[in-house]
């Protein structure tokens, strides 16, 4: 799998050279062609909405300009700090603590290989309970609060990242583990330098499967009982059909999964930008 | 290209009276599995002096990676003893370094050139300007000044062994253990990398255990080649390689005296493959 | 075999830690019975219709849900991925669309549908789609550039090109697809019974917690559960057998 004849300089420097070049005119033409590529379909998209909702006298599809006018009045007025950040706060309370205790004890699984043995089937049952079902359960314990709330996320989130995690572990190669040993390197620099970093790709997998898994959660576990929250909000709006506001409240959650995403995706390229490089490397020295 | 860096990396080794550093005394591996034991090692005695280049020859399957990962103290032997400095060895030993066949798999993706040769510094508590020295000069030595900002896999793969080689040399070991580092490289590079290998064990005064399946490449790096037998493995022969110590790729290979030790190892690979076993082992079982 | 038997084992523990942990009384037994209760629980709704009905039920939202999307995703993704232009073009609004988590559609789930099978169905096939949208996607992407030169350079035919090209570098990925989206599709199909009350197992989770039937509700998310692994296995399987022939799994194989 490895090239003898790869690269030796970083591949995208070629390309950047070319960019110097390039006229200004030329360079401008290139954004807008980007720009339209990036935002078209979307824009299309959002006017066919506009104008056949406009026509259409649908209940359940009130006009887009009554969505988007409702939008302020429905949140900006107290709403963002009494609904949308109590949820954002137990969202990140919930996935973090999922992620830190699927890695620690992923690491701990994926080292001992006969705790791996006599773990997995029970972890995989886990993993395969649909998440969902753990609020009436965990509703049982911790009632309807916010640690509620916080331990769903994490009963649902912690599975990806732990069976990930173990996977990554136990697939660092040999010839790193030995090399880690042969330079005595101490414990813990082992575990910063060489099993976190060489498990990372599967850890930042199973970190994005849980994300998603975190925040159906914690619209579940405020439809299901609370008295606050994004989700909690869309079914009062739902309840009441006050079906414009309901249509901000899903919109509004569209782009919270979206910011979110998108913030992932950006702290993914920082941590595995070697493992990218890598890839490009070997794929390029195979053809 | 090398040659004429200034060797300021040094290397402190405590010998014994005898001048030995490495003695390996009645190694034996088994390897226990649920469908029965394979004997890999039966039984390996042979020492090394302090500074000598030693390389290890044998068919393919006789055993050399297991020998040389008992010695580094990566598999425990299941009877005999490794002794190094005069302490047995139970786990990596200090002061020894290890260079792998898998260059591309021992070096560290997510770290750049200089910081995997720097890690190993840094967990043996070396000073940071020290530091900084040592993995500048070992780069140099190693024809890689240019590229510590650089990633392995952004490298050639006899630049990546290069990689390997620096940090094992930057760590200043006693001893250096090579395990068929050249295997992966095309013939060229490895001839460069040989030269290399020769003029850093010439200036550093370390001992070398290399081992390889490359007949000429042994008798071409060491003062004595070890032959070793087929599964499960024992030493056939201890050749005193006598060359002259200056030695470059063109006049050393044709050197009549090469030709006659080629030969004579070859003779004896060929026989081991054959399955002939010692003479000393036939009496002892 | 070593192996097998620890997992065993682990089964062993868990299952008696769940028979022993209340009847210490560790935990209240009221909130979590003894695992006994749990598994006598299952074998009286066992004798039920209702649990038999409730568990068809799950299987034909999740099987309906899981074959609209699939065909669906494929199609979709084997016309958008041959165009390049359609690719770009799409790339944003995809993009956009997928992160946006199925359950906020819910509450609109229920205005159009209220209780029916097809609330839970819009979810189930909304969230999949995407599952094997982007897989398609990206296997129709990895068509190997040289051989669709040459397809090109012979002049084959759009429909031979499609089926002699295109379709056998996406299969893997669409397999792939195929198998993430079944236990995603799963998860949705029993959320949306439980949270809107289509007809279901997860709707038996929501009416047992409701009456204060604990046993029984722990009986059925332990079904939940291994129904999730038997459709996880059997995907799996699915997988291994469709793509016998490609790399990645005669690695995992031989591994």
């Amino acid at each position: 799998m490895t090239s003898l004849t790869a690269p030796a300089a970083a591949p995208g420097a070629a390309r950047e050279t070319a960019c110097e070049a390039e006229p200004p005119a030329a360079r401008l033409a290139r954004y807008g062609r980007r720009l339209a590529v990036l935002l078209g379909l979307p824009a299309v998209l959002a006017a066919v909405w506009w104008i056949v909702s406009e026509r259409a006298e649908n209940f359940f599809f009130p006009p887009l300009s009554d969505i988007l006018s409702a939008f302020g009045p429905t949140w900006f007025d107290g709403r963002i700090a009494a609904d949308l950040l109590p949820s954002l706060g137990r969202l990140a309370a919930g996935y973090l603590l999922a992620v830190a205790l699927g890695v620690a004890l992923g690491v701990l699984i994926g080292t001992w290989p006969s705790l791996r043995a006599f773990a997995e089937p029970v972890l995989e049952f886990f993993r395969a309970i649909p998440p969902p079902v753990m609020v009436p359960i965990l509703m049982l314990f911790l009632g309807i609060d916010t640690l509620m709330k916080v331990v769903v996320i994490v009963s649902g989130a912690v599975w990806p990242v732990l069976l990930n995690t173990v996977e990554g572990v136990r697939g660092i190669d040999r010839p790193l583990r030995d090399t880690a040993r042969v330079y005595r390197l101490r414990p813990l620099t082992r575990l910063r330098t060489v099993v976190l970093r060489g498990a990372s790709p599967q850890i930042v997998t199973g970190a994005r499967q849980a994300l998603s898994i975190a925040i159906v959660l914690m619209v579940i576990s405020e439809m299901f009982a609370a008295n606050n929250g994004l989700g909690f909000s869309i079914v009062q709006f739902q309840r009441g059909f006050a079906l414009p506001e309901m249509w901000t409240g899903i919109i509004l959650l569209g782009l919270v999964g979206l910011a979110l995403s998108l913030i992932f995706r950006a702290v993914e390229a920082t941590v595995l930008a070697w493992y990218r490089g890598q890839r490009r490397a070997q794929r390029g020295g195979n053809r | 290209m090398t040659a004429t860096t200034k060797a300021t990396i040094t290397t402190t080794t405590t010998t014994t009276a005898t001048g030995e550093l490495l003695r390996v005394s009645g190694l034996r591996k088994v390897y226990g599995s649920s469908g029965g034991a394979t004997e890999a090692v039966r039984d390996l005695t042979f020492a090394t002096r302090t500074g000598e280049a030693v390389c290890i020859v044998g068919p393919s399957g006789a055993g050399k990676t297991t020998l040389l990962r008992c010695i580094a103290g990566l598999l425990p032997p299941t009877s005999g003893e490794v002794v190094l400095e005069d302490r047995p060895v139970a786990g990596p030993p200090e002061g020894m370094a290890v260079v792998f066949q898998d260059y591309a798999r021992s070096l560290f993706p997510w770290l750049t050139v200089a910081q995997n040769v720097e890690l190993p510094l840094r967990e043996k508590r070396v000073a940071k300007g020290e530091r900084r020295r040592l993995v500048a000069e070992s780069l140099e030595a190693v024809g890689l000044a240019d590229v510590p900002g650089s990633y392995p896999w952004q490298l050639s793969g006899g630049m990546q062994q290069r990689v390997a080689i620096a940090r094992a040399v930057a760590y200043e070991p006693h001893i250096l253990l090579m395990d068929e580092p050249f295997a992966a490289v095309d013939a060229q590079t490895r001839a460069d990398l040989e030269d290399l290998v020769r003029s850093l064990w010439t200036r550093l005064g370390i001992t070398l255990l290399f081992v390889t399946h490359d007949i000429d490449e042994a008798i071409y790096l060491g003062q004595r080649v070890l032959v070793l037998s087929s599964r499960p493995t024992v030493i056939l022969e201890d050749v005193a390689v006598d060359l002259p110590d200056e030695r470059d790729q063109l006049t050393t290979r044709n050197d009549p005296r090469f030709q006659e030790l080629r030969t004579r190892v070859y003779e004896l690979v060929q026989r081991a493959k054959r399955g002939h076993r010692p003479a000393s082992e036939v009496t002892l079982s | 075999m070593r192996k097998a038997l620890l997992g065993l084992g682990g089964v062993a523990v868990l299952l008696v830690l769940l028979e022993l942990v209340p009847r210490t009384s560790l935990v209240d037994e009221r909130y979590l019975p003894p695992f006994s209760e749990m598994a006598g629980a299952l074998g009286d709704s066992a004798n039920t219709g209702e649990f038999w009905q409730a568990l068809a039920d799950t299987l034909q939202t999740w099987g309906l849900g899981l074959v609209l999307a699939f065909v669906a995703a494929t199609a979709a993704g084997m016309a958008i991925g041959s165009v390049s232009a359609l690719r770009e073009a799409t790339a944003s609004t995809i993009e956009f669309l997928r992160p946006i988590p199925a359950v906020a559609l819910i509450p609109l789930a229920v205005l159009l549908y209220g209780t029916g099978m097809e609330a839970t169905l819009i979810l189930v096939v909304y969230s999949s789609f995407w599952q094997v949208l982007v897989q398609v996607l990206a296997g129709v992407g990895d068509i190997d550039p040289v051989a669709r030169d040459t397809a090109r350079s012979f002049r084959f035919r759009r429909r031979t090109r499609a089926l002699r090209l295109a379709w056998p570098t996406t299969l893997p990925y669409a397999v792939t697809g195929f198998r993430l989206a079944a236990s995603v599709a799963l998860i949705l199909t029993i959320t949306g019974e439980l949270i809107i009350g289509t007809p279901g197992l997860g709707r038996l989770i929501a009416v047992a917690q409701t009456s204060g039937a604990i046993a029984p509700m722990y009986a059925f998310v332990i079904v939940t559960g291994l129904l999730g692994v038997t459709v996880n296995v059997l995907a799996r399987l699915l997988e291994r057998r469709v793509l016998r022939w490609h790399p990645s799994v005669r690695e995992e194989a031989a591994a």
